[in-house]
């Protein structure tokens, strides 16, 4: 007995249907049915965290879920992040910083660290390292993905503060 | 590292839950935030030829503020849950200093307090923090509910008090004396990863801090979370300082500890000693705590 079923689930803004094993993951689905090979298979176990997902913008491993149980949830990949051919703030910092050389760690980190800075948007060192704590990375030593997510971060708070004082009253006086 | 051939059945109550799992024997196992079943799925230690999911019973999570200054916490509340509860911050703080320390975030957002508890991994955090608290799990099977205290729960290696056609339904939380101590330490070779030993402590004091009685848990030292009597009773009656603290470090001669490829018992021992310690500076005021 090898049981099946439809699946249909949200992906990225697109209903993605397939009949599948029902024991398929989340992890397995992205990958062979929705054809979205951004997700990465690692340990398939929950450890090296390169198949972290977004479910309802939170942070999860895509292979601890089976594809069955999130068709009620809004699920985001890496491809989801910015339009084709183009790339996210977080992104572009990875590049600046040379946060990534093979590759395959990082579209878990980039999934972890965008729900990261949507919850806490100005994180310390300390925090952005407790935060990736569960992406393995085996190039870089992390410190420069640290610094990419911190630059990202200021970046977006810097570019806040300017939309700010673009938009301040100016018969205040300024400083008072 | 594929889970073998299975069917997933979604119940939406509790009572569905319940009969399916007696329906079903020993061919089915509850899967909640499924993190640590899993691992076990996909390694085939397991090969349940169905899986009961109880995320579709939506009565099951949620954090309840009672009048008597208790919590009840419906077993399908994930750790994130907690992690951002202002009512756990406010009423058990050692719950909320915890949370940060169970796993990695990816598993907090999607991991159960019921599925925790029901797991009972020697090094989890939610053993022990419920042992410290003086907690009782609420069971359900179709014979009727019952309530378990944490202390007789938990029996041994992913083994606990649960009969095979009951599930855990909520935990209750027993209000805190006013001016309870606390603290929550624990040592991982990685952020997230299992302790290889952790303290999770309360102690009720009277107005001049003279302790009036405390739990002590070790965790991830043995077969499953435990109180540490004789350090209990070293502290119990006393009001700490430094010196006092550092005087009862003896009571923990008796604690056995095991060896494992991550950590020798000898080095467990050494580290429970110095968690100990610390976990007890921190809670009456002499060390800042630590965060994670």
């Amino acid at each position: 007995m090898n049981p099946t079923r439809e699946i249909t689930l949200r992906v990225n803004g697109n209903t993605v249907r397939a009949v599948c094993e029902t024991r398929i993951t989340l992890l397995d689905f992205l990958r062979d049915q929705a054809g979205l090979t951004g997700t990465h298979a690692g340990c398939e176990h929950g450890v090296c965290g390169a198949c972290t997902v977004q479910l309802d913008g939170e942070s999860v491993r895509s292979c601890l879920l089976f594809a069955a149980q999130v068709s009620t949830g809004e699920i985001t990949t890496v491809e989801g992040l910015a339009p084709a051919g183009s790339l996210t703030d977080l992104q572009r910092a990875f590049r600046r910083h040379h946060a990534l050389q093979c590759g395959f760690c990082t579209p878990g980190m980039l999934m972890t660290a965008d729900a990261l800075l949507r919850e806490s948007p100005n994180p310390d060192e300390a925090a952005v390292r407790a935060a990736l704590s569960g992406n393995l990375c085996r190039c870089t030593g992390y410190q420069p993905i640290i610094e990419a997510v911190l630059d990202c971060a200021e970046s977006r708070a810097e570019a806040t503060l300017r939309a700010d004082q673009r938009h301040a009253p100016t018969t205040s006086g300024g400083a008072a | 590292m594929k889970p073998a051939p299975l069917d997933i059945l979604a119940p939406t109550s509790v009572a569905h839950a319940l009969s399916l799992l007696v329906e079903h024997g020993d061919q089915a196992r509850l899967i909640a935030g499924g993190q640590s079943l899993m691992p076990i799925l996909a390694m085939r230690l397991a090969a349940p030829a169905i899986l009961i999911d109880l995320n579709g019973i939506g009565a099951l999570r949620g954090i309840h503020a009672q009048a008597d200054g208790s919590v009840i916490i419906g077993a399908l509340s994930r750790h994130r849950d907690l992690e951002r509860s202002d009512l756990v911050a406010e009423r058990l703080p050692l719950i909320a200093a915890a949370m940060p320390w169970v796993a990695h975030v990816q598993i907090r957002n999607r991991g159960t307090i019921g599925g925790s508890l029901a797991h009972a991994d020697p090094a989890a955090e939610l053993p022990a923090l419920c042992l410290a608290l003086g907690a009782t799990l609420e069971l359900h099977s179709p014979r009727g509910a019952r309530h378990v205290a944490a202390a007789d729960f938990f029996q041994g290696v992913f083994a606990t008090e649960r009969a095979d056609d009951e599930m855990i339904t909520a935990v209750h939380l027993p209000a805190a004396s006013p001016g309870q101590r606390w603290a929550f330490i624990e040592l991982a070779r990685r952020h997230g990863d299992f302790a290889l030993c952790g303290i999770a402590l309360t102690a009720d004091c009277s107005p001049i801090g003279q302790v009036l009685g405390a739990r002590i848990v070790v965790f991830g030292v043995s077969d499953c979370a435990q109180r540490l009597p004789q350090l209990e009773a070293a502290i119990v009656g006393t009001t700490p300082t430094p010196t006092s603290i550092d005087q009862a470090m003896p009571a923990l001669d008796q604690v056995e500890a095991r060896s494992d490829h991550h950590a020798s018992s000898e080095y467990r021992l050494e580290l429970l000693a110095t968690l100990a310690r610390r976990a007890l500076r921190q809670a009456f005021g002499f060390d800042e705590r630590i965060a994670p």
